[in-house]
């Protein structure tokens, strides 16, 4: 793991569904534990801005968008699945 | 139609609202359109047209109806569709730019996604939601939703989706067409049609004998009457367009109007004037009797009278008809350049029988002529069985009696079978029969043309003579002659002989009326000397008796005489 990369993720969500808490909570938690001081998260409300959604090619709710690094990846779900999340967004190799 | 007289027919029967699709053909058998405000599924294999009839939707609504779409693309993306559908002269771009139509492109590429846990499609239904609310669209296309299923793996996540999705869309007042490719033994491979159940249209591109068609056919639409055959559709350069081939009715239009086939002597075998406007004549006959030059002839009287003709050749090019036809006297060139005729010259093997039915549909559709020729039919057999050109020229006679287009067919028949029973069968559909056969005597081949029937007129029964020469066809009364019918250089020595005969027997005449004469003139000097005889003998006779008159007198006298001597001396 590179320490010097800087991860910019984006998680799409519709409004405060269930499923939308536990993703970012997930994710938080996720990033908290693996990635402290190296990231940013920034939480997009398609219910808000839904000219946002054809940008990144979301379809699914709730996504999470890996920015940077470079190539960007998508992890669609609640994130509950602490192993792919991390493999997912290549912090641990697969 | 318009919205007033839809909303008037609605008031009045509480029927089925419909969104025309602008597709020719596609509104006429579904009766209007497909069904507003709800979703429809337009299914079949890949390469069928599902992709292009749906885009049609959309930008003939944005067009010619003023409804504005979406199209929601799974599998191609935007440039790519604008590239599609410029070939056809729609500028997308343009379009999108006046937000008429919006397209999205929703690229799914399962190797870049993960899945984990729980989700929903609720991105999908913001961003259609926000492509129709930009643009206040009417019209939306799902263009191959099931990719949907490739890209994602929780499908049970995605069927409850789709169903929402439809449940969105009815609930949103959009009329939509959702795609799907078909699967095995089911109309699409996810089983869309159970979620769609209002409308489902199959399309299906068939190869047989090495020759692809596209058909179309409704499978369901609920609560509207709609055509149930398989219709062939044509994609070419203007779209699409199906074509509802099969009129069920007879109430087509009769005229007595009557058109001239270019040649006198047959107008004249037929009444005197020709045949009538609106119908259908077959000039059948065996190779080389000159069926194609009876077309020429039809096509040149109609285009000088200056009225339009398309000649649909499928054996000859343009150019090699028009140059044959020049060496007896006909100028089809003209005509051409004058713009009242038109060749439409294809290989019959280069669609099947539905698609040159499109094909000529479409073209007199837009040509719009008084006549049609079709030279010859009998190769169209190559591309069908003998029963399905039969059923396409009873749709093509169809059409073009309901335009009150005069319609020729040429057709070949086989010298094996010169039973005038049926040429492709369409003898029966046709109005007037011409049949054009060879006489072969006396070491030459002749034409000999009759007319074999011809409805509602009186028509000549004689065989006739057809002559082709360098100054055109003509007509002429064959040879009657103790022998039987006399035709071509036959004909011409029956009729020498004949004079020669007249001849001879005009000198026999003159031969014996002499002689009669002399004999008459020996009789009258016969008679004329026996005359003399008989005075003579006459005269003799009346001589000696008067003689003996003269004896009976001086007797008498004598005696009286001698008796009155006797007294005195007594």
């Amino acid at each position: 793991m590179d320490e010097e990369k800087k991860y910019e993720l984006r998680l799409y969500v519709a409004g405060k569904t269930a499923k939308s808490v536990t993703a970012l909570q997930n994710l938080k938690k996720y990033c908290e534990e693996h990635l402290k001081g190296q990231y940013k998260i920034e939480v997009i409300d398609l219910l808000v801005h839904p000219q946002l959604a054809e940008g990144d090619q979301i379809f699914a709710i709730p996504t999470l968008v890996r920015k940077v690094p470079e190539p960007i990846r998508k992890i669609i779900g609640d994130l509950s699945n602490e192993e792919k999340v991390l493999v997912g967004l290549d912090i641990r190799p697969a | 139609m318009s919205k007033a007289k839809e909303q008037k027919m609605n008031e009045k029967y509480p029927t089925l609202p419909k969104t025309p699709t602008g597709i020719t053909g596609l509104d006429e058998i579904t009766g209007g359109g497909i069904p507003k405000g709800r979703p429809t599924l337009v299914c079949g294999d890949a390469g069928c047209g599902k992709t292009l009839m749906s885009l049609e939707f959309i930008i003939r609504g944005a067009i010619d109806f003023d409804e504005p779409g979406v199209f929601m693309a799974f599998e191609e993306k935007t440039e790519e569709l604008a590239m599609n559908v410029a070939s056809l002269g729609f500028d997308l771009d343009d379009l999108q730019a006046q937000k008429k139509i919006k397209l999205d492109h929703v690229h799914i590429d399962r190797s870049e996604i993960e899945e984990t846990g729980e989700y929903d499609l609720e991105g999908l239904f913001i961003r259609l939601n926000y492509a129709i609310d930009s643009i206040g669209a009417k019209r939306v296309v799902l263009d191959t939703l099931e990719n949907l299923f490739s890209g994602l793996s929780n499908e049970a996540v995605l069927r409850a989706e789709l169903r929402r999705l439809f449940h969105w869309l009815k609930d949103k007042g959009v009329t939509a067409i959702i795609t799907g490719e078909r699967g095995e033994g089911k109309l699409t491979r996810q089983g869309l049609e159970e979620y769609v159940s209002d409308c489902v249209i199959l399309l299906d591109h068939r190869v047989i004998n090495q020759i692809s068609t596209r058909r179309l056919r409704i499978v369901k639409y609920r609560g509207s009457v709609h055509g149930t055959n398989e219709y062939p559709f044509l994609i070419d350069e203007e779209g699409i367009s199906v074509l509802p081939v099969t009129s069920l009715k007879l109430e087509k239009p009769v005229s007595s109007e009557r058109i001239r086939s270019g040649i006198p002597a047959l107008d004249k075998m037929l009444d005197g004037r020709g045949f009538f406007k609106g119908s259908s004549i077959l000039v059948s006959g065996t190779a080389g009797t000159g069926k194609t030059s009876i077309a020429a002839y039809f096509a040149n009287q109609t285009c000088s009278e200056g009225k339009k003709c398309i000649y649909f050749a499928f054996e000859e090019s343009p150019n090699q008809i028009i140059r044959n036809m020049q060496s007896i006297g006909v100028n089809l060139q003209q005509h051409v350049d004058e713009g009242l005729l038109k060749f439409f010259a294809s290989r019959p093997t280069l669609h099947g029988l539905e698609m040159h039915l499109v094909a000529m549909y479409k073209t007199i559709k837009k040509f719009k002529p008084q006549s049609v020729v079709l030279d010859p039919i009998t190769n169209l057999i190559t591309v069908g069985s003998v029963s399905e050109v039969k059923s396409m020229l009873i749709r093509l006679i169809d059409f073009l009696q309901e335009e009150q287009i005069t319609v020729m067919f040429t057709a070949l028949t086989l010298n094996t079978i010169i039973s005038d029973q049926t040429d492709e069968g369409v003898s029966s559909l046709v109005d007037a029969w011409m049949l054009v056969r060879d006489i072969e005597y006396n070491g030459e081949r002749n034409r000999g043309m009759y007319i074999m029937k011809s409805r509602g007129m009186k028509h000549s029964n004689q065989v006739r003579e057809f002559i082709i020469t360098d100054k055109g066809l003509d007509l002429v009364d064959v040879y009657l002659g103790p022998d039987g019918i006399l035709t071509g250089s036959a004909r011409e020595a029956q009729i020498l002989q004949a004079q020669t005969g007249e001849v001879l027997r005009d000198y026999a005449f003159g031969r014996k009326d002499r002689e009669i004469s002399r004999k008459r003139k020996v009789l009258e000097a016969k008679i004329s000397s026996l005359q003399t005889e008989f005075e003579s003998i006459e005269d003799e006779l009346n001589k000696v008796s008067q003689e003996e008159e003269l004896i009976k007198q001086v007797t008498e006298k004598t005696r009286a005489e001698i008796t009155q001597r006797r007294g005195e001396k007594g």
